[in-house]
């Protein structure tokens, strides 16, 4: 094939503007009579005598870029066949690359924390379709005005298809000052790496610098199963405790303690008030010589240390559940009924989360009473009363959530709420059946015609009516 | 070209008849009935006579190592296999014996091998069920992709020249792709004795176009062969390892 140029057609596609060129492809801006809009056209460097990995990287991406759809991957629009062009047409991708904002890193916190949501929601999206990145950097994250979009799926492992580029290699594959632990040592089937390298991209936001550096040897990949960065308040002092705690949490060498779901990591960012902290923080110096010394001489084995797939507890249930009690009449039979659905939703899967949920009713017209007859606050009042009927579950801090919301509408509250934050799966109550009911329809009867998620409604049951 | 490949039938009239329904509503361009029509199973006649009614029908058929021992004798199987083979041979009439007798070893269409066993003699039938034995099946022919059964377990091997095939368990329904730069050797599964602890029959669908092979699984009443494995007095455990496809 003779090298493309700008003004070359490729199966339809005429080629603009070239992009720009990496090691492994070239990107050039294309039109096609058949697809509107502008798009782009990636064109493998597939010299003869190329390294046959290459191709079999192409052949991967193709294959796994277009099982993905979503507002977080631009749209795929055709392939080349590999005996005769190959090449990926997408659609072009309008808006600034991580690559170009991180260079003015440190980033004011407050976009730390939107972009890192916006990444951490394109990821639960790409998780959902089986995918895992496996390649996150900034040069694979284009910031929209509608969210992150994630690039280039070359590296990418999609859990219903076979691994082929994984058998291509015994070196690790990825981004050195990204690649999580488990992945330098070829591991490349958990979503869980994806938020380790989130986890480094926050961190580099929040400081300016790479937590792990940009080694350039797999010994030198390999330092980070053994040696923690620096935490990021050492770093900038100026970094928020939660944003450090996040970040901690996302940076675990072992995968069972790092954030179970990009969702739950999205979750914290928007919530930072609810992350827990640590009070104080045991730095190297704190451990005992004896300790230290223990560690040097048992070096344990490189794949205990990055702890068991996360698949597994994936699937066991949902991650985020959400649940809805009204206490305005106070604590009832519905609301422990409530709760005890809750509690066996959340006892499928140890490392779920609980956002607990109370509307406050507001008027539409006229003042809203926020204080009760003896002047204290009705927010505070119930907050008091959710905690007070969460206790019996027994969660620890950084697995339960508070929230009083003020609505005119409950179950619009609870919809929204459940969307803006990514919820797996929402319990909420139903009063029992009545005609004024029936007429103008319920909370939970609306919750369940509207969310985007599996609903459990709950009521407490009763015998039929005389 | 759709090509639906039915393996291993193993004389079970319920899994197959539920195949057969299922082929039906996917209208492959293409059957091939990759051997092992006969043996274990209680009712070899009726699969013998469906078989042959889809030959006529233009479906190809090909032998198995249970096909031949249900005509020549068995030599070498398992104590079941060897009494379930001896009732088969009763069981056939001579047209029946004489179309299984007349079944090719291998058949190669469109640049794809099918054989029961293995392309690396297949009159031996060695079982492909590791990387060594899927080398030595590629080895022996020239073709991009062999297909065969025999193991009754699902698997997919790409293979590349000068490397080490890489084995991958096709997901029950889920399209596999096949790749461009690699050889396969695709193993189907077992309609009508499955062993991958899924004791829903399997077929394969090829699609040379999309390049994609699919296992389709059906389920079908086994409780019901399993009876009829009883009545006819064959070995108890052959009807029992179709309620757990082991």
């Amino acid at each position: 094939m003779e090298r493309p140029h700008t003004g070359s057609v490729i199966d339809g596609f005429t080629l603009g503007e070239r992009l720009k060129a990496g090691g492994m492809a070239s990107l050039w801006h294309a039109t096609h009579p058949g697809h509107p809009g502008p798009l782009v056209v990636k064109i493998p460097v597939l010299d003869p005598g190329a390294d046959v990995s290459a191709i079999v990287g192409y052949e991967t991406e193709v294959l796994i870029h277009k099982r993905l759809s979503g507002p977080h991957v631009p749209r795929f629009v055709a392939s080349g066949e590999l005996c005769r062009i190959p090449f990926i047409a997408m659609s072009l991708v309008a808006g600034e690359s991580l690559a170009d904002r991180i260079k003015q890193a440190p980033l004011p916190f407050a976009e730390v924390q939107r972009i890192g949501i916006a990444i951490a929601t394109a990821l639960a999206d790409l998780h959902r379709q089986n995918v895992v990145h496996l390649d996150l950097k900034p040069e694979n994250v284009i910031l929209t005005d509608k969210g992150a979009v994630l690039l280039d799926f070359g590296l990418a492992r999609h859990a219903e298809l076979p691994d082929l580029l994984g058998e291509e290699s015994s070196e690790p594959m990825g981004t050195s000052a990204y690649i999580a632990p488990e992945q330098v040592l070829g591991e490349r089937s958990d979503p869980a790496s994806d938020l380790f390298a989130l986890g480094c991209l926050l961190y580099q936001m929040a400081c300016g610098e790479e937590p792990f550096g940009r080694p350039k040897t797999v010994p030198g990949m390999k330092r980070r199963l053994y040696h923690a960065s620096k935490p990021l308040r050492v770093v900038n002092p100026q970094a928020p405790a939660w944003l450090e705690a996040i970040v901690a949490r996302c940076l675990e060498v072992d995968r069972g303690r790092r954030y179970a779901d990009a969702t739950k990591l999205a979750f914290d960012l928007r919530h930072p008030e609810q992350v827990t902290v640590a009070r104080r923080r045991p730095t190297a110096g704190e451990r005992s010589l004896g300790k230290r010394l223990v560690d040097l001489f048992q070096k344990r084995d490189e794949a205990e240390v990055t702890g068991a797939p996360t698949v597994a507890r994936r699937r066991a249930g949902p991650s985020l559940v959400l649940t809805a009690v009204d206490l305005s009449e106070g604590p009832d039979a519905l609301a422990a009924a409530i709760l005890a659905e809750t509690g066996r939703l959340l006892a499928a899967r140890p490392d779920s989360a609980l956002a607990c949920l109370t509307v406050l009713k507001t008027e539409i017209i006229g003042e809203t009473k926020t204080v009760d007859a003896e002047g204290r606050s009705l927010y505070i009042g119930r907050l008091v009363a959710l905690k007070d009927w969460a206790r019996p579950l027994h969660l620890p801090e950084d697995r339960v959530s508070y929230h009083v919301i003020e609505a005119v509408s409950a179950a619009d509250a609870i919809l929204r709420y459940a969307e803006h934050n990514d919820i797996d799966h929402i319990v909420l109550g139903a009063r029992s059946s009545s005609a004024v009911r029936r007429h103008l329809g319920s909370v939970s009867t609306k919750v369940v015609a509207e969310a985007l998620c599996s609903v459990s409604v709950v009521r407490v049951k009763t015998g039929a009516e005389a | 070209m759709r090509i639906a490949i039915l393996s291993d039938i193993h004389a079970n009239r319920e899994a197959f008849e539920a195949v057969l329904a299922a082929v039906r509503r996917l209208e492959p361009d293409r059957l091939v009935l990759l051997g092992d029509i006969v043996g274990y199973g209680p009712e070899p006649g009726f699969c013998v006579d469906a078989a042959r009614e889809l030959v006529a029908a233009g479906a190809i058929a090909i032998r198995g190592n249970h096909d031949e021992a249900a005509v020549h004798g068995s030599s070498g199987m398992t104590p079941n296999a060897h009494e379930a083979a001896l009732w088969t041979k009763g069981q056939l009439n001579a047209e029946q014996s004489a179309f299984l007798d007349d079944l090719p070893l291998t058949v190669e269409l469109d640049g794809v091998l099918f054989v029961h066993a293995s392309a690396r003699d297949p009159a031996a039938w060695h079982y492909v069920r590791d990387l060594r034995s899927a080398e030595a099946c590629l080895a022996a022919t020239d073709a991009a992709t062999i297909i065969c059964g025999h193991t009754h377990l699902p698997t997919i091997f790409y293979a590349r020249a000068g490397r080490e095939p890489v084995a991958f368990i096709p997901l029950r329904n889920v399209p596999a792709p096949l790749s461009a730069v690699h050889r396969h050797v695709v193993v189907v599964g077992a309609v009508g004795q499955p062993r991958d602890g899924d004791p829903a029959a399997c077929f394969a669908l090829l699609d040379t176009q999309a390049r994609e092979v699919t296992m389709v699984r059906v389920p079908y009443d086994s409780q019901d062969t399993a009876r009829k494995i009883r009545a006819a007095g064959l070995p108890d455990w052959l009807g029992l390892r179709l309620q757990i496809g082991r």
